[in-house]
């Protein structure tokens, strides 16, 4: 972490910069301290993954990654630069956009109103200014097809896409949206192996376009692969913060799990094939004691 | 046989539509199929349906239902419903309803009464202040559900009650007594030309001596401003994502409050409009008049393909609501009919209209995957 401070200071061509960095993020809400002590660094082209069991305080992160409230305590400094965003739009400005979980898609409205909902592009002057309707449509077929969707139709509603689609359909829009920066949440988590496997294609490909990735999940699985570095959440504190060098995807699993706690689930696990299901059933303190 | 689901099936006849390479399926939505997916469908072929039917059923002399006779006296029906059924539509689109919006119409119109009636107001500077009260209604309720997070419901009904209570004991206060201001001169500065704009008619000819009021061109002014509104705007794609989801909007970046109580100030400045309309057109105004007409407005739009729940409709929908109610209510007398049954063929048409845009809803959008 301080070879990182070093680089930050003399900030030597873009790639070397951070375009992200947080220290000692803490975060209450009223008596629950949701965040503290949160660390971690984002370059472009780079994927660094953020990875916690439920409650570990993802959400809680990316809500103030992406601008939807500040953090109560610690630095947060875009490219070496102290931020405080006052909503969503201040940290989609500065080029984070954020992939929700449920994409902020609004499922009754047509793919190309979707994508460009929010920041319609417009033509015409005062009272005439309105929705450039064809360009919307024409530009939301380019860009999926650049990226390699296929669409049947743009006029279709979102919710008749297929969880795999609709996320390509929010990563897509993140990018043309000019995203330096890309926080993917939980992307690959409703989705069966093959959808995810496409998804993962898609954050590798955005990393080589030379964008930063935040990519949250709770799967170390999907993250080794894709990641450049990796932030451990464990109840609301990190774990740590590794570079993939130092860290093997066995050891990131036994982490996630809580190292100890992983042994015994597997102890128990290894148990199960053993012991018959009345024993397991009826008494469940057997497991325990052995 | 042929659900296009069966990617994995072996060589099946390729009669289906091809489903394992997702470039073959693009455009494959077929001209039908979007047309099936407009939401105003289902109130143009109740429309036309309403008409036929009060075609068939015409009792009078000289067949009046064809003639311009027939046409005004429904259209301007229709009109005194659309000015309000079409932004109580948008509103409905957007996820939150206006149940003050028929006591407000009423209220608007005591407004304008006692200002140039008792304070003797120029009619031009009465019809700005109705204006500018209209709307900060609507900014009152849009601001008190968005803060408060309470249901519209609940809260415009509680504005829809503080006003009728006003519209009655306000007016019998200052009025001596008298539910009902009437203009004594009705040669206040202004008045003329006002009613010119709001109260009057048009058009008139050989076949219809009264002509058409001028409702029925606010009416049609406002129907054309609300779906290039909800079609061609900013604004229009907002409306849709706070009630689609509100959520989902706000992330993006959707301003969600404002974008409703932008709606809400429209409902109520259109009820302003309605209060304007009829006052210039008697030179009077009573208290309780539109109480419960709020029910018709959210019945067009329903008709006209608004969902309840929000995030789906459209504008040109709940004027073809409106001119259904328009021509039930004139068909009946058209036909001989006792009018009470007007409530009963609401009724049916609600309930009919419901079934008919849930179930088109449903298949043009479930039945393509």
């Amino acid at each position: 972490m301080t070879d990182m401070s070093m680089s930050m200071a003399t900030s030597e061509g873009a790639r070397d910069t951070a375009m992200l960095q947080i220290r000692e993020i803490s975060k209450y809400f009223g008596s629950v301290n949701a965040l503290s002590g949160i660390s971690a660094t984002v370059r472009a082209g780079e994927v660094t993954c953020v990875l916690g069991d439920n409650g570990a305080g993802k959400s809680t992160l990316i809500k103030i990654l992406s601008g939807v409230f500040p953090p109560d305590g610690g630095e947060f400094l875009v490219d070496g630069k102290p931020v405080r965003f006052s909503g969503p739009r201040d940290a989609r400005d500065m080029g984070i956009s954020t992939v929700y979980q449920d994409l902020a898609m609004v499922p009754m409205m047509s793919v190309w109103r979707n994508f460009f909902l929010g920041s319609e592009p417009t033509k015409g002057w005062g009272p005439w200014r309105r929705f450039d309707v064809e360009k919307a449509k024409k530009l939301t077929s380019g860009e999926l097809a650049d990226m390699g969707i296929s669409i049947r139709d743009p006029e279709q509603p979102v919710g008749t896409l297929s969880g795999g689609e609709r996320q390509a359909v929010a990563i897509a829009r993140a990018i043309h949206f000019g995203a330096r920066l890309l926080i993917l949440d939980e992307p690959t988590s409703a989705l069966g192996v093959k959808q995810a496997g496409v998804v993962l294609r898609r954050i590798v490909q955005a990393r080589e376009q030379g964008i930063a990735v935040i990519f949250i999940t709770h799967n170390p699985h999907h993250a080794y692969p894709v990641g450049d570095r990796f932030v451990v959440l464990n109840r609301g504190t990190s774990l740590g913060e590794y570079a993939k060098s130092e860290i093997t995807r066995e050891e990131l699993i036994r982490l996630m799990a809580g190292g100890a706690q992983l042994d015994a689930l597997a102890h128990e696990l290894d148990l199960i094939p053993g012991v018959s299901a009345a024993d397991v059933g009826v008494e469940p303190e057997a497991g325990d004691a052995g | 046989m042929s659900t296009p689901t069966a990617g994995l099936q072996t060589g099946s006849p390729p009669v289906g539509p091809p489903v394992s390479a997702p470039d073959e399926r693009l455009a494959s939505t077929s001209r039908f199929t979007r047309t099936l997916r407009r939401p105003e469908l289902g109130a143009l072929l109740g429309a036309l349906v309403v008409f036929l039917l009060f075609a068939a059923t015409d009792s009078t002399p000289q067949h009046l239902w064809f003639t311009q006779t027939g046409f005004e006296s429904w259209a301007q029906q229709a009109a005194f419903f659309g000015i309000m059924a079409v932004p109580v539509g948008l509103l409905m689109i957007g996820g939150e309803f206006d149940l003050s919006t028929g006591g407000m119409t009423g209220f608007t119109a005591i407004v304008m009464a006692l200002l140039v009636g008792q304070l003797h107001w120029n009619a031009w500077l009465a019809v700005i202040a109705t204006f500018v009260f209209g709307g900060l209604v609507g900014l009152l309720n849009g601001y008190v559900v968005v803060k408060s997070k309470l249901p519209s419901f609940i809260v415009t009904l509680a504005t829809y009650f503080v006003f009728r209570g006003m519209s009655i004991g306000g007016v019998l206060l200052v009025n001596h007594g008298s539910t009902e201001i009437s203009l004594s001169n009705t040669s206040s500065s202004g008045l003329g030309s006002a009613r010119a704009m709001f109260g009057s008619s048009f058009g008139s000819n050989g076949g219809l001596a009264t002509g058409y009021q001028t409702a029925i061109l606010w009416f049609i002014a406002i129907t054309v401003l609300s779906v290039w509104l909800l079609s061609r705007t900013r604004f229009g794609n907002w409306i849709y994502a706070v009630g689609g989801d509100q959520n989902a909007a706000r992330n993006v970046g959707v301003p969600v409050e404002r974008t409703k109580i932008m709606l809400f100030m429209g409902t109520s400045t259109a009820a302003a409009l309605v209060g304007i309309i009829s006052f210039l057109q008697t030179y009077s105004a009573v208290s309780e008049q539109g109480v419960g007409y709020e029910f018709y407005y959210i019945i067009a739009a329903v008709v006209g393909g608004c969902l309840l729940t929000g995030g789906y409709g459209s504008a040109l929908g709940a004027a073809l609501g409106a001119c259904i109610i328009g021509m039930a209510f004139q068909g009946v007398i058209y036909s001989g009919w006792d009018s009470s049954w007007n409530f009963t063929f609401l009724g049916v048409i609600l309930f009919l209209a419901v079934v008919v845009n849930t179930l088109i809803f449903r298949r043009a959008n479930k039945a393509r995957r």
